[in-house]
């Protein structure tokens, strides 16, 4: 590579290095979440929900940085390419970070009634929905188009989990009145970890569109 | 997003090359180009220093014909007339193709004279007050009517470099060109020169069929339709500029838009 992009393939590569480590954090937090709502563990959750402030930090500086780097580079193609997807992948992550705080928020409710059922489709949902997120995030820091593409196809099976959760709690609320409430949260809960997933697409078609130029977005 | 390769509104061919060869000497210059260029759009050349892409638009109005050992091979279409058969008048091929020069080159006379000049010894004008209306027309059309309006005697050395590339443009449009060359016209400007130069290549296009050779790859960016990417005398690719821009088809044209050489 020649010596007058350097400087700004080393800015490009610092700005991956940022949306890895806010990616991984928005991971930790949604996977402390749910680890809570299982072991029942008020403290993890209680961890969640102490606030994002690192994640928020992320967001504005990874802005930042996108803005100057259209700014002062003027960028072109494949590299102008790089950095929309940023922007956006950068509003995803941010958002999965909010999700992780509205699952504590409901799993913080649902720990103060017995438990409605042993929890099985809700840790598998949010396992696919952070396998999602990782895959998506390989696939960005690779430019790997395979690796996006399997995402995609994810997100349906993540989708049919998600109304399963909602058949199966359903007959507990018609069953058993009281369940309604705490069940409501469960329901809520595989909501969020469904709209985790669809960040995680959305994250994909990002980098699809980075590598290939193809707007694979309302397909 | 971005839609790729969008179609530009089709006008029509104005410039049909195809199959040319250029030489200078035994050393090739251009290799087998094949192009169409298109009535009033505007169409970037881009490329590294010599890539062919200024020795290109030379053959557009045969200004490489001055150079003793150039020879052409292949054939230039303007409107239906190959710009290299036996029947070409060159002058009137030049009245008909104007060109724009990377370094100003006003004559040493007044304003008013270097626009009037060319219209005199083709004999344009009928009258003194034709002459006028005439060069003023053509410093409008240029954007520079109202910097000189009051002061058409003057020389026109005493312009800033940016008027007299205004100037200079004005005089290639007062005899009423089809086609307009223009070889990097704002690379010897400041960014507030340059920027009046792009509006009003923006403005003639309309007007005009424009081709302008340009290091600066934004400045390709923002005044042109159409880029043509050269490389070792070859077109690479030619395509909409937003094409070229956002998602070139070839990794050359790709890692020269990103700086990657060149």
């Amino acid at each position: 590579m020649e010596r007058h992009v350097r400087h700004f393939q080393e800015e490009l590569d610092e700005l991956k290095s940022r949306l890895l480590e806010m990616g991984g954090l928005a991971e930790d937090r949604l996977r402390l979440a749910v680890r809570g709502l299982v072991e029942r563990d008020g403290t993890l959750v209680d961890k969640v929900l102490i606030g994002d402030g690192a994640i928020n930090q992320l967001h504005i500086d990874i802005d930042d940085r996108c803005f100057k780097l259209l700014a002062l580079h003027q960028p072109m193609a494949v590299d102008l390419r790089a950095i929309v997807a940023a922007v956006k992948i950068n509003t995803d992550l941010e958002r999965v970070g909010d999700l992780a705080v509205n699952i504590s928020e409901a799993a913080r409710r649902y720990l103060q009634h017995p438990p409605v059922k042993e929890l099985i489709d809700i840790p598998r949902m949010a396992e696919l929905a952070q396998d999602m997120l990782r895959d998506a995030l390989d696939a960005f820091v690779r430019r790997d188009l395979n690796l996006a593409q399997h995402v995609l196809v994810q997100d349906d099976a993540l989708d049919a989990l998600k109304t399963a959760v909602f058949r199966d709690l359903l007959g507990y609320m018609l069953r058993d009145t009281p369940t309604i409430e705490p069940a409501l949260d469960l329901i809520l809960i595989s909501r969020h970890l469904e709209r985790i997933g669809d960040h995680a697409t959305n994250v994909a078609e990002d980098v699809i569109f980075m590598v290939s130029a193809r707007d694979v977005r309302h397909q | 997003m971005v839609p790729t390769g969008q179609p530009k509104p089709i006008t029509p061919v104005k410039i049909a090359v195809a199959g040319m060869n250029f030489f200078y000497g035994k050393t090739q210059a251009l290799t087998d180009i094949t192009i169409n260029l298109h009535a009033n759009l505007v169409t970037a050349f881009i490329g590294p220093s010599g890539c062919g892409k200024s020795t290109f638009l030379r053959t557009l109005n045969r200004m490489n014909d001055i150079i003793p050992s150039a020879r052409v091979e292949g054939s230039v279409t303007i409107d239906d007339e190959n710009i290299y058969g036996p029947g070409t008048d060159v002058v009137d091929l030049r009245k008909r193709v104007g060109m724009v020069f990377q370094k100003s080159n006003p004559f040493p006379k007044s304003i008013f004279e270097n626009v009037a000049y060319g219209l005199r010894i083709n004999g344009m004008a009928t009258s003194r007050g034709d002459l006028e209306g005439r060069v003023e027309e053509s410093l409008k059309a240029a954007a520079i009517w109202d910097e000189v309006k009051d002061r058409l005697e003057t020389s026109a050395l005493a312009l800033s470099g940016g008027q007299q590339q205004r100037l200079c443009i004005a005089r290639a449009l007062a005899i009423q060109p089809q086609i307009l060359l223009m070889d990097e016209p704002a690379s010897a400007l400041d960014p507030i020169a340059t920027q009046r130069i792009e509006e009003l290549v923006y403005q003639l296009k309309r007007d005009y069929t424009i081709i302008i050779v340009t290091h600066n790859m934004q400045q390709a960016a923002r005044v042109s339709d159409s880029t043509a990417f050269f490389w070792l005398g070859r077109l690479v690719e030619y395509g909409p500029t937003e094409k070229i821009f956002t998602n070139p088809a070839e990794k050359l044209t790709e890692d020269y838009v990103t700086g990657r050489f060149g």
